[in-house]
């Protein structure tokens, strides 16, 4: 298909025109991200995920003892010299957690970006050729989503013989990329019939030019979804693998604690500071990430704000609640309205 | 029933690929596993377990892989998981049908309530946005966000003790033997709450989130408007317009959380040491029991399939277009 020229100069009307927005682009593409960061959720999601990354880079320098160095303290409280108190070896259950950030973060990320360029692969290149390649690729994501894969982690990681953290990362990345894979499918099948694809297939690009410069930009918020959900995903494995004692243990991470903890009764002795701690980091760690998606979610999607208060109490003392797609008229007539106006549906909804 | 079709056979593909899997597997167990198994257990194995074993491990060195692959086929149709070494030399698959009602009686239950639950609060959540409902969303992030063994381990510390009424640890009490009788089941029951309420808080949270976003997508449909317009009760067009087009993804995401359900149960089951296949599973990895190991594997993914296609049938049942094209 060729498009004569004359009619790709009226496409781009006029070099010069262009010169402005060139200069206003910056800028919009400024707020546009500002309005991604000034969405409270994504915006606390990211501080705190922000603190955990410093802690995993400098936690292993600034943490009081080392995690192994055993102490005459054994299993004692909380106190000033241990903030977190000890173990039953008199290790510093603090510096504990403070060194174990660092491998968590890791394997979390590492297995992350494993599992997107995965997904990216295997979801965008079946929904993009579609026909034999798509049937192949979905069967192959589908087997996946199904096998349950913690089971499955468990397993392979148990035959290795040394299960290093990046090994573990890998293994984790290898085996979550399904759902993101089948989402970004679905996403991509629904951009592949757009105008601007046809349009940069019609000049000629290359298959792969299309992918990664027509759809890759529309795709960025569903990627980043999925990289989140599966960084969430891969340090609840890591550490649920630590817990039940198949990874190498020589490096420490929140697991490795809990499974001390667990392993000599640190719940016969009631020496909570040996577990709470360490759960409450995944969990908080776990929050945010998700309140990074839920930001990324609103984002996309703005339907899904929460909005803010939506009962109204009216000067004669009736309540009202708003709802998308409804403008409740209040008059004190108990006339019915007859509507004239292009609003589609006005709707009284007093409740009491 | 093409649909239906369509399904079992993806669900016998997925199957055999998981066969397959836990096949090469211990394929890629480095050095000679079963020499050092031998010499663990000196003079304990039979010849016959022994060969039993390298047929499992891949070390038969005068068989192809493929005929390796048809051996492995024959001994499962035979139901021959192998032996295990923890509890020598009771066959795998004895062991296995020991503990496995225990963990589908766990998970069935805690998860078709956690299901249900979780709906029904998510149409709350969807429906009365910036009610009370809201203040759901953060709790559930944060408890979704809990690993399930941690949660387990704060309901054993904080509600059991020496005069609660929880037990801390097994399936049923000290001095029972497994029966249908007044003393069994009501013992049976109480060791099984906590574990339960574990799972239930953990799980639901999930059900919540996902019912209300699409509670909330749906509830700006133009059906939706015309229901309303129609003058119907507001509870009608929540409850039979809205929530059921909700439910949809719902139903279909049931299949995704599964896995990971399952996967949480079986750590639930280890902190509680409760008599599932989850405790099986912890046992066999602390003394490497490989084949008790594989076997576990096999029993849950395939447990998880037959779960996938009893929730397809819902689908099927709920969604008319599926059934469209006879």
């Amino acid at each position: 298909m060729t498009i004569p020229t004359s009619s790709l100069e009226q496409v781009i009307p006029g070099q010069g025109s262009m010169a402005q927005p060139e200069a206003g682009k910056p800028t919009k593409a400024k707020r546009q991200r500002f309005r991604f960061i000034s969405n409270k959720k994504a915006a606390a999601g990211l501080i705190i995920l922000g603190i955990y990354v410093v802690v995993a880079i400098i936690g292993p320098w600034v943490a009081p003892y080392d995690p192994d160095a055993r102490g005459n303290d054994l299993v004692q409280p909380p106190s000033g010299a241990h903030w977190l108190g000890t173990t039953h070896l008199g290790q510093d259950v603090f510096s504990q957690l403070l060194s174990g950030t660092r491998s968590v973060m890791f394997v979390g990320f590492f297995a992350g970006i494993v599992a997107t360029v995965l997904s990216v692969l295997i979801g965008v290149t079946a929904g993009y050729l579609g026909g034999r390649t798509d049937e192949g690729l979905s069967a192959l994501s589908n087997v996946f989503l199904v096998i349950p894969a913690l089971p499955l982690i468990i397993i392979i990681t148990s035959t290795l013989e040394s299960a290093e953290d990046w090994l573990i990362a890998l293994v984790i990345g290898f085996t979550s990329w399904s759902w993101n894979a089948r989402v970004l499918r679905a996403q991509t099948l629904s951009l592949r019939r757009r105008d601007f694809v046809d349009a940069s297939r019609a000049t000629g690009e290359k298959t792969w030019r299309v992918i990664v410069f027509e759809l890759m930009p529309n795709l960025t918020a569903v990627i980043a979804s999925g990289f989140v959900g599966t960084v969430i995903f891969a340090v609840l494995s890591e550490i649920t693998l630590a817990f039940i004692g198949v990874t190498s243990g020589t490096t420490w991470n929140w697991g490795t604690i809990l499974f001390w903890a667990q392993g000599q009764q640190a719940l016969a002795q009631e020496a909570w500071w040996w577990f709470i701690p360490a759960g409450l980091a995944i969990a908080i760690l776990g929050t945010a990430l998700s309140l990074i998606n839920f930001g990324i979610d609103e984002f996309v999607s703005p339907r899904l704000r929460s909005v803010g208060k939506t009962k109204i109490k009216t000067v004669d003392g009736r309540t009202v609640r708003m709802r998308i797609g409804f403008t409740p008229v209040l008059s004190r007539s108990a006339a019915p309205h007859t509507h004239a106006s292009p609003t589609p549906v006005i709707r009284k909804e007093v409740t009491q | 029933m093409k649909y239906f079709l369509q399904r079992v056979a993806f669900y016998l593909f997925t199957a055999w690929a998981a066969i397959t899997l836990n096949f090469f597997i211990p394929r890629m167990v480095p050095g000679d596993p079963v020499q050092a198994l031998i010499t663990k257990f000196q003079g304990q194995l039979s010849s016959k377990a022994i060969e039993s074993l390298y047929v499992l491990f891949g070390l038969d060195k005068d068989k192809s892989v493929w005929q390796e692959y048809l051996d492995y086929w024959n001994q499962l149709f035979h139901g021959d998981l192998g032996l295990s070494f923890t509890f020598f030399p009771t066959p795998v698959s004895e062991i296995i049908s020991s503990s496995l009602p225990w963990t589908l009686t766990l998970v069935g239950i805690t998860t078709v309530i956690s299901f249900f639950l979780g709906t029904g609060l998510g149409v709350l959540a969807g429906w009365r946005r910036g009610s009370w409902a809201d203040g759901l969303l953060p709790v559930t992030t944060f408890l979704s966000s809990v690993p399930y063994f941690w949660l387990g381990i704060i309901a054993i510390y904080l509600l059991t003790g020496p005069d609660s009424f929880f037990p801390s640890s097994g399936g049923f009490g000290s001095g029972l033997v497994p029966a249908w009788d007044q003393y069994f089941i009501p013992s049976a029951i109480q060791h099984s709450l906590l574990p339960a309420l574990t799972i239930l808080i953990s799980s639901v949270s999930g059900w919540i989130l996902s019912m209300r976003n699409m509670m909330v997508t749906v509830s700006s449909e133009d059906y939706i408007t015309v229901a309303h317009a129609k003058g119907l009760s507001d509870r009608r067009v929540a409850l039979s317009y809205a929530a059921r087009n909700a439910l949809l993804p719902n139903v279909s995401g049931f299949a995704l959380s599964l896995g990971f359900i399952v996967g949480g149960t079986l750590l639930v089951e280890i902190v509680f040491s409760y008599p599932g296949v989850g405790f099986q599973l912890f046992q066999a990895l602390g003394a490497q029991d490989y084949p008790l190991m594989q076997g576990i594997f096999l029993i849950i993914t395939i447990s998880v399939l037959v779960a996938n296609l009893i929730a397809d049938v819902a689908y099927l049942l709920l969604d008319p277009r599926t059934r469209k094209e006879g």
